[in-house]
């Protein structure tokens, strides 16, 4: 009995410094693996990339007084940011009413659903954009539906036009939207709710007033995941877009393939880098996250 | 403001207006389930609530008019503490001068007047109580429900909270309902206790009531602390005076609430404190001989453990003054009590 009370005093004896610096070595050595891994593919070849887009047979700006010289590029730039922004809105209208539904059923079918939400990834990008254009063709399910029901007497163009590049990109980033919502409202205390509704708010006020505002970082969160990983899409608009809804990656992909210009292709990656850096800080200025999450903690 | 609330389950409680009412009991009881029944947020299968006579066990918690203090304080966290009291008067549609002045008095009242701003993230635990509070009081509601609102504070704090809300519930002659498990707590706030046990009322009464008379084992070693000894009825008897041998061969006399039948098994409960040590033979009709086995100082009193031999183990209580004196492990002494400080209970499963 009195050797078990003594040990808790012999741990407390420790300096409490010296835990201290033990505990950031072993929290150091466990980011190791993660931190190599980043320098290695991602931190090196994104400098070989910065220098590669200023080095032309010397260096150089060239590449970028091209890109904003000619005003087809900047018109892709422009067009990708719309993009991105369509897609961003529309998951969020269709995913905040999903997420919520995940956060406030019970457990058990919470979990059914979020494999359902989860399901696709496990699929390749490529054969799923496949399943939608043979859907969205001008022959295809919907627009047959559409026709027998009387809907619309002439198939609707749903692709190879930008509402096919965003029906297809809203699909692939949804459950990125919802996720992240789900995570950030499951964790909102329930109550929160209840002592709304004991004060006297309805359902709708003690959504509007309590809910939403608390699930304000998951919005955020979402949408600046599906904002960023939208400017760089690639396959999704190059399969289901016309000619004219070109984004910036497949005009990278085509000095790259094509024209084999590393250096102008280099020099469109950087712009779209550090334009993607420029809309994180404009939004987290806007948003102030860093309060919105110390706030939900 | 008339208020007599029933909350009924296995339960059948009647609550005067203006009046603190506790419920007690540990966890599992029934007390929280019985609590967010009045609230709201539980529906009984059966039987009704009322509130001023008038029916509400239909109504949603938003319609019933009741201010909630909840366990977690849960006080918005994006709101400030002035945001968080008007809430109820926004969405009541109360015009902003009377908004304004109405959070006014009620940060008064808890005496938070100059946080109006602040965060709740900006406050101690103690504070966000006393925003909880202000919140659920400022839209003036029939009846203040309260979910161990102080089980989260330190002991000073909590003794503090204590005694703030009884001076809030007297000033406001507000219906207060009260759900702890701590028996202290539940003693020296309420006019009236419900102890309860597997989801049912055990005994309902004023503090005095249950702690000099408890009506089973389990009130009078829930409520306090009691000493336990075992035995049987010696002659049959009504309620009162009974005269019980224990197992361990002594005679004693007590006070059985109900009648009792000669030889039925039943328990005897006597307070640590109701038990005197003394080293005369005492003349009295309830005493024995023991051996200090154990003494522990508590600061007020001291605890001491007696050996009964066959007889088992006493718990005696002696409050610390410079007049008593102190007893050391291995000392034999005698103890008595007088038998109205003794209750005999039909042993469960035994009750006549």
């Amino acid at each position: 009995m009195t050797a078990d009370a003594a040990t808790p005093l012999a741990v407390g004896a420790e300096p409490a410094g010296a835990a201290e610096r033990r505990d950031a070595r072993r929290h150091l050595v466990l980011l190791l693996p993660a931190l190599l891994t980043l320098g290695a593919f991602f931190v090196y070849p994104l400098l070989g990339i910065l220098v590669r887009s200023v080095d032309k047979n010397g260096y150089t700006l060239e590449s970028y007084r091209q890109v904003f010289r000619t005003g087809v590029y900047l018109t892709v730039i422009g067009l990708t940011f719309r993009t991105a922004t369509i897609v961003t809105l529309i998951c969020l209208l269709v995913g905040y009413p999903l997420a919520y539904v995940l956060a406030t059923v019970r457990p058990r079918l919470a979990r059914w659903l979020t494999i359902i939400v989860v399901l696709p990834f496990l699929t390749s990008i490529i054969v799923r954009t496949y399943a939608w254009m043979v859907l969205l063709g001008r022959n295809g399910v919907v627009n047959q539906y559409l026709v027998a029901a009387g809907l619309t007497p002439a198939p609707l163009p749903l692709l190879y036009n930008q509402a096919g590049v965003v029906i297809g990109m809203t699909y692939v980033l949804l459950p990125f939207m919802v996720l992240t919502l789900a995570s950030v409202m499951q964790g909102i205390d329930p109550a929160f709710l209840r002592a709304a509704h004991s004060l006297g708010a309805s359902r709708l006020q003690a959504f509007r007033r309590v809910f939403l505002p608390l699930s304000i970082p998951g919005v955020a969160g979402g949408a600046l995941l599906v904002f960023i990983l939208s400017l760089g899409f690639y396959i999704t608009p190059a399969l289901m877009g016309g000619p004219s809804d070109v984004m910036i990656a497949m005009l990278i992909e085509r000095e790259v393939e094509f024209t084999l210009n590393w250096s102008f292709a280099s020099a469109l990656g950087s712009i779209l880098l550090v334009l993607t850096l420029a809309a994180f800080v404009v939004y987290y200025r806007l948003m102030r996250l860093e309060r919105l999450f110390e706030g939900a903690g | 403001m008339f208020g007599s609330v029933v909350a009924v389950s296995d339960v059948s409680l009647t609550i005067a207006a203006a009046s603190f009412f506790t419920l007690l009991g540990p966890s599992g009881s029934g007390k929280t389930t019985t609590l967010m029944m009045v609230a709201g947020f539980v529906h009984p299968t059966r039987g009704q609530i009322a509130i001023d006579g008038v029916d509400v066990t239909a109504l949603p918690p938003q319609k019933r008019d009741l201010g909630m203090v909840f366990q977690s304080y849960a006080v918005f966290p994006h709101l400030t503490v002035f945001e968080n009291v008007a809430f109820p008067l926004q969405v009541r549609k109360i015009p902003g001068g009377e908004l304004r002045r109405r959070v006014g008095e009620a940060l008064e009242l808890v005496r938070l007047t100059g946080y109006e701003r602040r965060l709740p993230r900006q406050l101690s635990g103690g504070e966000q109580q006393r925003v909880a509070l202000a919140r659920a009081l400022v839209f003036q509601p029939r009846v203040l429900l309260m979910d161990e609102p102080l089980g989260a504070l330190d002991k000073k704090l909590r003794a503090h909270m204590q005694g703030e809300l009884k001076r809030i519930q007297r000033h406001l002659h507000v219906t207060v309902i009260y759900v702890t498990h701590d028996q202290e707590e539940a003693l020296t706030m309420s006019d009236r206790v419900a102890v309860m046990r597997g989801g049912r009322t055990e005994q309902v009464g004023t503090p005095a009531e249950l702690y000099e008379a408890p009506v089973s084992p389990f009130v009078a070693d829930f409520v306090g602390e009691s000493n336990f000894i075992e035995g049987v009825v010696v002659a049959a008897s009504g309620p009162g005076r009974t005269l019980v041998r224990t197992d361990g061969g002594l005679e004693l006399w007590g006070i059985a609430s109900q009648p009792l039948r000669a030889g039925q098994r039943v328990v005897a409960a006597v307070r640590p404190e109701k038990l005197e040590p003394t080293n005369t033979p005492a003349a009295g009709p309830n005493c024995c001989k023991g051996v200090i086995e154990d003494v522990v100082y508590a600061g007020d009193a001291t605890r001491y453990s007696v050996g009964l031999g066959a007889a088992g183990t006493l718990t005696v209580k002696v409050q610390n003054r410079a007049a008593s004196r102190r007893l050391s492990s291995g000392e034999s002494l005698e103890v008595a009590w007088d038998p109205e400080d003794t209750r005999i209970f039909a042993r469960a499963g035994d009750d006549g």
